[in-house]
């Protein structure tokens, strides 16, 4: 089971990454959650500075862009 | 949507369609001034400012290591070194209004501190790249310069007072450090990217350039060769995409200012619609309200004017740019310079929404703090700024 975490505010980026994500899932066929941070406070715990952020099981995979397809499966 | 909103939305819209005074001849002039305002926008600031700007917003987006800058803020940066980057670096970091809340957090949080994190929080929305170019386009160079230089002074001030007050607490705070992404390396060297950046900035500036007043001297020159100079510019920045970039980079810098272009600029013609609707074009009396409640209330620059228009900024909320059109609106009303500068400044920095997140970081106490000092500050500048230039 993989973890996906988007860490953003609800802007039009942080969206994009959520729906990359999404849509690797698919074509992978994965078993994944993805789950949204919105809450600032998290995000400062966490050390995120930029948004989009992206997570996965815990570790910290991109920060301040949108990951395409091949970013995201290249950490697969 | 559920079927009583559904109904309600519907209902509204009956309503709006039964008693909108299509008739009245205020109401059809005002509405008819925003189209032509509109068209301006779309006539003198699109092709060759607003474009421009939004590659290079592209560029910064895409080709400046914004990790390099983050790492300013972190708690074992030097306090003046993050004071400085902090009221300067929304240049870079706050091209998307979308970013500069977390950063804030970031940094007041696990960071250098509550004094450079309201330091970025008021400078970081007001300089932004679009922002300082789109404002000098419209409302003139010395506005823009003004709000420029005004918001990153500001900005130290505000930040260093903030930490005094607060001191105690801020000894408290936890100590971290941030996740940093790894900086992709490129193959060009700092003189590469520095001569990248100047080139897309010349263009900017010789194909926005205005007709000067005077038909002779030094500015009309310029004006003639504009063109010429542009193509060879555009040639230049052709043949240093096609010898130091990779395919991808160039596909990367397209994509992000497309998405600068398509996120900002329905916003900003919705912004201009209903600013045109309102207060008409500069030199009409055209809008629907009328001059001289604008005048009332923030002409001249007495300090009530100043206070007025920044109490004004600090709890509307503003999608980026759209403060622009609004204020060439009010100040063809008769707004005074003072009073604009003082809205520009606090307008971007503050809304009633982004308190209510601010809130949440730092708490009531020092949110009020921050709001006191905007406003405060944002009068004062506004004041200063009114007294110099008139």
């Amino acid at each position: 089971m993989e973890k996906f975490e988007v860490f953003g505010s609800g802007c039009a980026n942080c969206k994009k990454a959520e729906n990359n994500i999404k849509e690797v899932i698919e074509e992978l066929d994965l078993e994944a959650e993805v789950i949204k941070v919105e809450d600032m406070n998290e995000m400062a715990e966490r050390g995120v500075m930029l948004t989009p952020a992206v997570a996965l099981n815990g570790e910290m995979k991109v920060t301040g862009k949108v990951p395409d397809k091949e970013d995201i499966k290249g950490w697969l | 949507m559920s079927k009583l909103k559904k109904l309600s939305l519907y209902i509204a819209v009956f309503l709006a369609a039964f008693y909108i005074p299509i008739g009245n001849a205020k109401f059809q002039q005002a509405l008819l001034e925003s189209f032509y305002m509109l068209k301006e926008y779309a006539q003198e600031h699109v092709l060759f400012c607003l474009i421009p700007a939004f590659f290079i917003a592209g560029a910064i987006a895409n080709f400046v290591s914004q990790n390099a800058v983050i790492k300013y803020f972190g708690s074992e940066a030097k306090k003046w070194v993050s004071y400085s980057v902090a009221s300067v670096s929304g240049t870079i970091l706050a091209v998307c209004s979308c970013t500069v809340l977390p950063l804030f957090a970031g940094i007041y949080k696990r960071g250098a501190g509550i004094g450079p994190a309201t330091a970025f929080l008021y400078s970081g929305p007001a300089i932004n790249v679009l922002a300082i170019i789109l404002t000098a386009r419209v409302l003139g160079w010395q506005l823009g310069l003004a709000r420029a230089i005004g918001a990153v002074i500001f900005a130290v001030v505000i930040g260093v007072i903030m930490s005094i007050i607060f001191r105690k607490d801020d000894k408290e705070r936890q100590k971290g450090s941030f996740a940093l992404g790894e900086d992709d390396t490129d193959g060009r060297s700092g003189l590469q990217n520095i001569m990248y950046f100047a080139t897309i900035v010349l263009i900017l500036i010789f194909a926005a350039w205005a007709k000067p007043s005077s038909d002779t001297g030094f500015w009309m020159f310029i004006h003639n060769i504009k063109w010429p100079v542009t193509l060879v510019l555009l040639i230049l920045l052709g043949l240093q995409l096609k010898s130091w970039f990779s395919k991808n980079e160039i596909k990367d810098w397209v994509d992000s200012t497309w998405d600068f272009a398509q996120q900002i600029l329905p916003l900003l013609f919705a912004g201009v619609l209903v600013a045109g609707f309102l207060m008409g074009r500069p030199g009409t009396e055209a809008g629907i309200i009328p001059a001289s409640w604008i005048s009332n209330f923030v002409g001249g620059n007495s300090l009530l004017a100043n206070f007025t228009a920044s109490i004004l900024g600090a709890f509307m909320y503003f999608a980026t740019l759209t403060e622009i059109p609004i204020l060439q609106g009010l100040m063809g009303l008769g707004m005074g310079k003072g009073p604009a500068l003082a809205l520009l400044l606090a307008g971007p920095a503050l809304s009633l929404p982004n308190m209510l997140v601010i809130r949440s970081v730092m708490g009531t106490k020092k949110t009020l703090v921050f709001i006191g000092l905007v406003v405060v500050m944002a009068t004062l500048s506004g004041f200063i700024y009114g007294t110099l230039v008139i």
